[in-house]
Parts: structure tokens; C-alpha cells; sequence
């Protein structure tokens, strides 16, 4: 009996240890996998001339990441612009003036925002933000456009990311110990001076985490933004151009590409420079999280 | 002067909160203000009949059974993986060691990583194994996606169990194993809120199931079919020239709204019952 039982402890004991070290090796297999896929297109063509050229024939063998790279990069930067201020304003509000219920009554309101699918959002791109582009905000600076833009996928990225950033943000002011606040209020600073000189200061760390967290949320959304940013493979010339984001390039073309053995090879490229970007990204802010809080509980 | 600063910024930030509220509600709003009129029983009790995506009869309940198989499958598969690694970081790894450390820190990582990404490596181990795009694919592919979900939530509950109830059980002579199929039971509204957040993730992603699953107008009879799923119909039925498939297309949406709504708003029942247990 007590053989059976330990017995059953051991068993137990190394299939834990296997999911673990399963994890781990999870995303090394992830890493590696994709990059033997892209290695074929890297090997025939210079790495720098993938990313800097702006020539992309998949039938002529041009792969020129350029176009996708900068509508990734515009649409993600326009949604973090848009995003921040709303974030940081709600999260202060919610932090320090909020009441409780106010607080209670807006956890779901987070959630809900990002528990809302990708596609949904994007149904609802098409049917307000679109048209609102094309016919009201595009045709006072631009003399057409078809409101499928690069603003179109930003703003729609921007509600998307704002629950991230404000879920991490409050995060970040409730590891400001105490004390610190207290002080300053004691010593007759209003609230507001308060967060201006203490809490914003004092996070601001933990600000840039959150805002680079978002970012690489930004750069990987697919299927909304798919649907919102007219998927024309240019380098947009303002906001009210199409553009073309890497994943969007990858969701597109995965089906048909198989005839083709280097244009599969082209897109695993693309995978992998965006699992190349969002880990690194990911893990240098997750990191920075991590340190802020083990450094206020310790304290 | 400087309480004049304050109440105008007071007043920013509630403006700024109420925007995201107002958003939240036109979002739901216009689905719904689009998608009722479509709205029929047929929609859910019906697959696509030959002229569907012609504007004639037809439903997609091809695609929400396959939701269903995907999101079954996937969280079948990820809780088999994400219990036994939870309750190994707490239970039998010391409390701040360096290997607890790093597989945390490969959850937060794994969390970040784009669900395109998690599609293309799918499809790509699809390949490699020979399994052709399925049900299974889907499946597998989408329990990759709900892991990284899965496991964080439930490590969060599970850090803030006491440690006095492990404790007692290991000192009345249980071992870590008896201990653990305990605990769990004490974890079970936590385990519940990770189930249905996880369930909620796998259900809404399209860029997952895009190549893994296919699509179909049957409902899938085994794991080596192709599976339809309900974001992929939205998208499909969005794309149509046909007004009335748009427009079942915005009824479709509402179907995947309103099941999202509900698993939220269990999650968080699930979550507030566990922190009263906690008190």
C-alpha cells in the first residue's frame, strides 16, 4: 500500500517535471521551426535586401518586406498614440479617485473589451470606422479615399490594445507602496500634484513596459485589422492610404502560396520576424515588470 | 490655481472613461442594431443549404458545432498539460527558485505570441506530421493558442491559496501527490474562471483556426474533417458580394458576441465567488 502510494507520487512527480520542461522547450521548437522554414528564402536572398526593398512579385521571386513593415509599424504607432492618453487618464482615474463601486463597475467593462474576438471588432471597423473615414475625416484633407486606411486599422488596433494597457497600468500604480503617496499628501500636495510628481514619476517604468507590451500586441493582431486596412501591398504616402501589416500578408496568402516552394519559404519569413519581434519585445517588458514588482515587495 | 488644474483634469479623465465605456457599448450596439433583423432559428438549428451563399436558406450552426468540437478538443488537451504544470510551480517547486522563475517568465512569453504565429507553426507541424487540414488541426492548434491563457490564470489563483492547508496535509502524513488532488479541489472556481477564459480566447480567434481547420458547409463526423468555424464564417459571409449573406454574416456575429458575453460574465462570477472564499 504505501509502496502503491509513493509509487503513484513518483509517477506524478515526473510527469509534472516533463509538462514543464515541455513549456520551455515549447518555444524554442517555435523559434527554431520557423526559422529552418524562412532559412531557404534567407539563404537565397540577402537578409538586408528582404527587409529594404520595397518590391514584392511573389511569381518574379521579389520579396520585398518593406511595404508590410511599415504598415505594420504605422498602424501599431497610430494605435499606441491613440491608446496611451485614454489608458493613462482612465487607470489614474480609476486608481486613485475612483470609488469602489465606480472600480467595480469598470472591471467588466476591461474585460468585456478584451474578451471581445479580433473579428468582431473588425465587423465593427467596417461598419463605423470606415465609412466615417471615407466620407466625413478623409475627404477634408485627402480629395478620395475608400476609408479601408491605415487610420482605419489604427484606431481600431487603439480599442483593442486599451485594456492591456490599462489592466497593466493599474498593475503598476498599485506597486507604488503606499507610504511614498501618503508622504506627499501629509506634506500638503493636492491628489493631483501627487500623481503628477510622485506616481507618474514613479511608474514610469512600468509606463514604458506597458506601452511596449502593446505595441507587440499591436503588431501581431490579425484578422481586425485585416479587415479595416485594404491589404495593398505599398508603402503608404499618409493615413489615408491602403497598407498591408505582416500578419495580415501571412493570413492572406497561406492557402495558395503552397505551389510555390520559395513564397512559403517568404512567409515563414514573415512569421518569424514577427515571433522574432514579439518576444524580444515581450520578454524586455515582462521583464521590466517583473523587476518593479519584486523591488516593492521586498520593501 | 492648483485645484483648478486638478478638477480639470478630473474632468479629462472621467471624459476619458466614459469614451471607453461609450465605446464598448456602440461596439455591442452596432452588432447588434446590424445583425438582428437576420437573426433567425435557421441561423442556429440550420447548416448552409446549396444556395447559401447565394442569399437562400441555410444557418451556420456547421460553424458553431465546429466552434464547439475546436474549443472542446483544445481545452481537453491544454488542461491535461496546464494542472499538472501549476501545481508543480507551486506545490513542488521551493517558492522563489530560479526554475519557477523561468517557466513563468516562458508563460508571459508564450501569452505575447501573435495567434497568426501560433496558425503558421501550426500548419507548418501539420505538415511535418502529415495530419491534413482537420478538425485535429484545428484542435491542436488551438489548445497551442489557450495553454499560455490557461496556465497564467489558474497560477495566479493558485499563488494565493494560504499555505497553511498544504502544510496540514503534508503533516498528517499525505504525500505530494494526495496533497496536490486536494488543493485542487479547493481551486475549482479558479480553475473554472481559467477554463472560461481560455474558452472565450479560443472561440473568437480566426487567425488560428485559418489554415488548421478548413472550412465546410457539414458538420464535422470525425477528427480527420475539415471543421467551419463561427469567426471564419463572419469573415467568409462579411466578404460576400450577396447583401442578405452580409447580412447573415452580422447575425452571425451577434451569435459569437452573445456567446462571448456569457462566458465574460461567468468568468467573473466564477472569479468574485472564489475571492469571497478567499475572505
Amino acid at each position: 500500500m504505501r509502496k502503491l502510494r509513493s509509487a503513484k507520487d513518483q509517477t506524478a512527480r515526473h510527469f509534472m517535471l516533463g509538462t514543464a520542461i515541455f513549456v520551455i522547450l515549447f518555444l524554442l521548437v517555435i523559434g527554431f521551426s520557423l526559422f529552418f522554414k524562412a532559412l531557404p528564402i534567407m539563404k537565397e536572398k540577402n537578409l538586408w535586401l528582404l527587409l529594404s526593398s520595397a518590391n514584392w512579385k511573389p511569381f518574379k521571386g521579389d520579396f520585398g518586406f518593406l511595404p508590410y513593415i511599415i504598415s505594420t509599424l504605422y498602424v501599431s504607432l497610430i494605435a499606441i498614440i491613440i491608446a496611451l492618453p485614454f489608458s493613462i487618464l482612465t487607470s489614474i482615474f480609476l486608481n486613485s479617485y475612483a470609488s469602489k463601486s465606480i472600480r467595480r463597475f469598470f472591471e467588466p467593462v476591461v474585460d468585456l473589451l478584451s474578451g471581445i474576438p479580433p473579428v468582431i471588432y473588425g465587423v465593427w471597423g467596417t461598419l463605423t470606422i470606415v465609412p466615417l473615414i471615407s466620407s466625413k475625416i478623409a475627404p477634408k484633407f485627402v480629395e478620395f479615399s475608400t476609408g479601408y486606411t491605415v487610420l482605419a486599422g489604427g484606431i481600431v488596433l487603439a480599442i483593442m490594445i486599451i485594456p492591456l494597457l490599462i489592466s497593466i497600468m493599474l498593475e503598476v500604480f498599485r506597486s507604488i507602496p503606499r507610504e511614498m503617496t501618503d508622504a506627499s499628501l501629509s506634506m500638503g500636495a493636492t491628489k493631483w500634484q501627487t500623481i503628477k510628481k510622485v506616481i507618474l514619476r514613479k511608474s514610469f517604468p512600468g509606463i514604458v513596459a506597458a506601452i511596449v507590451l502593446a505595441l507587440s500586441r499591436a503588431f501581431g493582431e490579425t484578422m481586425a485589422v485585416l479587415m479595416v486596412c485594404g491589404n495593398i501591398a505599398q508603402i503608404p504616402k499618409s493615413f489615408f492610404d491602403a497598407c498591408y501589416p505582416l500578419p495580415a500578408l501571412i493570413a492572406n496568402n497561406y492557402g495558395e502560396m503552397l505551389s510555390i516552394p520559395s513564397y512559403e519559404s517568404a512567409l515563414m519569413f514573415a512569421a518569424f520576424l514577427l515571433f522574432t519581434i514579439v518576444v524580444l519585445f515581450n520578454g524586455l517588458s515582462r521583464f521590466t515588470l517583473n523587476q518593479i514588482e519584486k523591488k516593492y515587495q521586498l520593501s | 490655481m492648483k485645484y483648478f488644474e486638478e478638477k480639470i483634469f478630473k474632468i479629462i479623465m472621467i471624459g476619458a472613461a466614459v469614451i471607453i465605456l461609450g465605446v464598448l457599448v456602440y461596439i455591442i450596439g452596432t452588432i447588434f442594431y446590424k445583425g438582428v433583423p437576420s437573426l433567425t432559428w435557421d441561423m442556429i438549428t440550420k447548416v448552409p443549404s446549396g444556395g447559401f451563399y447565394l442569399g437562400k436558406e441555410g444557418g451556420v450552426l456547421n460553424a458553431i458545432a465546429g466552434s464547439v468540437f475546436i474549443i472542446i478538443g483544445s481545452l481537453a488537451i491544454s488542461l491535461l498539460i496546464s494542472i499538472p504544470l501549476v501545481m508543480y510551480i507551486n506545490f513542488y517547486l521551493p517558492k522563489k527558485s530560479l526554475f519557477s522563475n523561468v517557466i513563468r517568465f516562458s508563460l508571459d512569453i508564450l501569452f505575447g505570441v501573435p495567434s497568426i504565429v501560433y496558425g503558421a507553426f501550426g500548419f507548418a507541424l501539420m505538415v511535418y506530421l502529415g495530419i491534413k487540414v482537420s478538425l485535429m488541426g484545428g484542435i491542436i492548434t488551438v489548445a497551442m493558442l489557450i495553454m499560455p491563457i490557461m496556465m497564467r490564470s489558474l497560477d495566479e489563483v493558485t499563488r494565493l491559496l494560504s499555505r497553511e492547508l498544504p502544510d496540514a496535509l503534508l503533516s498528517l502524513g499525505s504525500t505530494k501527490y494526495e496533497m496536490t488532488k486536494v488543493l485542487l479541489r479547493q481551486l475549482m472556481p479558479g480553475l473554472m474562471t481559467a477554463i472560461l477564459l481560455a474558452m472565450g480566447r479560443g472561440i473568437g480567434d480566426a487567425a488560428t483556426v485559418l489554415f488548421t481547420a478548413g472550412y465546410t458547409d457539414n458538420i464535422p463526423s470525425s477528427l480527420g474533417q475539415p471543421a467551419a468555424t463561427l469567426p471564419l464564417a463572419i469573415f467568409f459571409q462579411l466578404g460576400s458580394p450577396v447583401e442578405e449573406v452580409q447580412n447573415r454574416g452580422y447575425a452571425s456575429a451577434i451569435i459569437l458576441t452573445v456567446i462571448i458575453l456569457i462566458l465574460s460574465f461567468s468568468a467573473r462570477y466564477f472569479s468574485s465567488k472564489f475571492s469571497k472564499n478567499k475572505i
